[in-house]
């Protein structure tokens, strides 16, 4: 199925190091269009300093991270600034939920849609037409972006008064408002009670399907990832240990070893 | 209730107690007799038992505050709700500006010099609000570009004889280069380092100023300086206060209305989610370095600008008059009137240059009052005297945002 579809994401051999730590050890990995693939692991296999490293937050000490926007050139991503890549069009979320909590929610979202507008000093002191223009675009699309989330009650809101799981749920949206074709989610369920989670389990769905993003997820969330994701890839200790459907990941030995096997919910 | 007022008697009898050998005791060398004033202890005793009940009652309610924002209730005061209310805001705005208009005219000349020197820490503010309060970049050392601009015009009219209208773009162009210029060292840095540097540069400033007698003329200054000159007329110096007077004015409204459009723009939403988080600012697509140097450049802009009119007004200036007191002076509007704030800025500047000026009796225990008033208002209002106004946005066809701060 994999050699049909094309190939967004491409990443060889990913090494990290944090002096004598090897936090990620020579991972590879591939996300494909149209997919929902989730990253999963122990408490710190490294996963999020994997996201890191494709986000242009770490310089990765070895490996190559290869974007292959639909319709360009490829991109090598190592060393580039973070902003580099989201306006390449990779967004990501955040573990530990990095909101700017004094601003309202819309304007949260409309920070999403700056690395897609134009308007700078000199045209935003004469503000034109165009430029009005422009600022009407940008609050219109931002918030049609939190009616997919449905927090469009909440527009002018703080968002630091919003409740937790809304506040996950904005941070896709603004990640959303950067036009992205490939979403990294970082554990995204966290600190969500059930009935979230299942509300962001259609989240999910609906990005992937209605706006043709693909999706990459780190999750501790096991009845999500396996609902949700198809391929799943397994890292223990900075390495990748496993990969493969949900099928396959429950029924691999190591990964019942690693980490099924401690939580039983799986 | 009856918590507070026994810690306040406690605290009241600690003072009196503390003060007793000063205030009380008094010994007379002339007549060898000690004098017992008994009614300082009293007043003493008064004084502290308000006061501290006074701090007491205000740090309930504000714990009382909190627990109403927690429960999701009300949280804004009178205050803000009233400014929120746009047609209230046209009208104030109207009655204010007429009453600048009007001010040189019903006031004398001293009367105008005080408030053209509060307008210069108005225009001050509000371009220190640019970097400190929207864009989060703590700067210590901004008097250094209210030096710039200042020193640009001086030298410019010196060598040159060029004049006040000429200068005062160039000026503030000047202040924005030195701030690009000195935005670059500090891309990097961070918080209390970045503090550290920026209060380097301000330093440096004054140093250079002194030293380099060749290009500054040293400790002693530039004297002489052209008043602004008006169609080439000579003013008597009561008409050309109210000249300034007026230039001030206008070079206010003009910052305001410069910075509040910047403020609610695609850049000025960059400035402040940069100010709220750095690596989710540049996650989001934002180039730090860009918007780092635009912030300070900008800010710069304004004090460059509003130091040629500094220096035209004073004709007269040299280092002294650009020391580490100023940028604090002029951090300590942008904190107190509220960070990010346009109106609490403006506020702030008005409170800190007008009230000791008027106090003058009370000279002495300006820098008393003053830190003070910091310690009081970072308790019991961290937010300034104006906190940020929310903005709201019209989501529905094309035309139309509206209210901002
Ligand atoms: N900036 C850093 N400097 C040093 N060590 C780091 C740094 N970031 C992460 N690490 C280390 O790298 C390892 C992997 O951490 P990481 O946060 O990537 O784990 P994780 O898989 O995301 O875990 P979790 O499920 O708890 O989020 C940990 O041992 C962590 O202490
Ligand atoms: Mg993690």
């Amino acid at each position: 199925m994999a050699d049909k579809k094309h190939k967004l994401l491409e990443v060889k051999g990913l090494t990290m190091d944090f002096g004598g730590l090897r936090a990620v050890d020579s991972v590879s990995l591939e996300v494909h269009e149209g997919e929902i693939a989730a990253l999963i692991g122990p408490n710190g296999a490294g996963k999020t300093t994997f996201f890191n490293c494709v986000t242009g937050i770490y310089n990765p000490t070895k490996g190559d991270i290869l974007l292959h926007p639909k319709g360009l050139e490829t991109r090598r991503l190592n060393g580039l600034k973070p902003n580099k890549v989201t306006e390449m069009g990779l967004a990501r979320t955040f573990q530990n939920i990095r909101l700017f909590p004094d601003m309202t929610v819309l304007e949260n979202v409309m920070i999403g849609r700056h690395c897609r507008t134009k308007a700078g000093i000199f045209r935003a002191i004469l503000r034109d037409k165009g430029v009005r223009e422009e600022e009407q675009l940008i609050v219109e699309s931002s918030y049609q972006l939190l009616e997919k989330v449905g927090l469009e009650d909440f527009a002018n809101e703080f968002s630091k008064n919003l409740p937790y799981g809304a506040q996950r749920r904005l941070e896709i949206a603004r990640a959303m408002a950067t036009d992205p074709f490939l979403l990294l989610l970082d554990e995204p369920a966290a600190g969500m009670n059930p009935q979230e989670t299942a509300d962001l389990d259609q989240l999910i769905r609906k990005i992937s399907e209605e706006e043709k993003i693909a999706i990459l997820l780190i999750e501790h969330d096991m009845k999500l990832v396996m609902h949700i994701s198809n391929p799943i890839y397994v890292m223990e200790y900075g390495k990748k240990i496993a990969e493969g459907s949900p099928q396959e990941i429950k029924d691999n030995p190591k990964v019942v070893e690693a980490y099924l096997g401690e939580e039983t919910d799986a | 209730m009856l918590q507070n007022l026994k810690q306040s008697l406690i605290v009241s009898l600690w003072f009196v107690f503390l003060t007793f050998p000063l205030m009380v005791i008094r010994v007379n060398t002339m007549d060898q007799v000690v004098v017992w004033r008994w009614m300082n202890m009293l007043w003493v005793a008064l004084a502290s038992f308000i006061l501290s009940y006074l701090w007491r009652y205000m740090l309930t309610r504000q714990q009382m505050r909190k627990a109403v924002a927690e429960e999701g209730g009300e949280t804004r005061s009178k205050l803000q709700l009233l400014l929120e209310d746009m047609s209230f805001r046209y009208k104030a705005m109207g009655v204010l500006l007429l009453a600048a208009l009007i001010f040189p005219q019903v006031f004398d000349t001293y009367q105008s010099t005080i408030m053209i020197s509060a307008l210069i820490y108005v225009v001050l503010g509000l371009g220190l609000n640019i970097s400190v309060g929207l864009a989060g970049l703590l700067d210590l050392g901004y008097v250094a570009f209210f030096g710039v601009g200042a020193y640009s015009y001086a030298l410019l009219n010196h060598h040159f004889d060029l004049g006040f209208w000429i200068t005062l773009p160039i000026g503030g162009i000047i202040g924005c280069l030195f701030g690009v210029v000195l935005g670059f060292p500090i891309l990097r840095l961070r918080g209390d380092y970045l503090a550290i540097v920026t209060l380097g540069f301000g330093m440096i400033f004054k140093v250079v100023m002194e030293n380099w007698s060749s290009l500054s003329f040293g400790p002693s200054g530039i004297a002489n300086i052209d008043k602004p000159s008006f169609f080439g007329m000579d003013l008597s110096l009561a008409d050309s206060t109210i000249y300034i007077y007026y230039i001030m004015i206008a070079l206010v409204i003009f910052t305001i209305l410069v910075t509040n459009r910047l403020k609610n723009s695609r850049i000025g939403r960059a400035w402040i989610a940069m100010r709220e988080d750095e690596i989710a600012c540049v996650a989001m697509g934002i180039d730090m370095a860009r918007t780092k140097l635009s912030a300070y450049a900008l800010g710069a802009f304004w004090a460059g600008m509003v130091g040629v009119l500094f220096a035209s007004k004073t004709t007269f200036i040299n280092p002294a008059s650009f020391t580490f007191m100023e940028s604090a002076i002029i951090l300590s509007i942008v904190v107190l009137g509220g960070m990010g704030s346009i109106l609490g800025v403006i506020l702030g500047a008005f409170i800190l240059i007008l009230l000791p000026e008027y106090m003058r009796a009370f000279s002495e225990y300006r820098m008393l009052a003053f830190g003070a008033a910091m310690v009081i208002m970072m308790i019991f209002r961290p937010q300034g005297i104006i906190s940020n106004l929310r903005q709201t946005y019209q989501y529905k066809g094309l035309k139309g945002k509206t209210n901002n701060g």
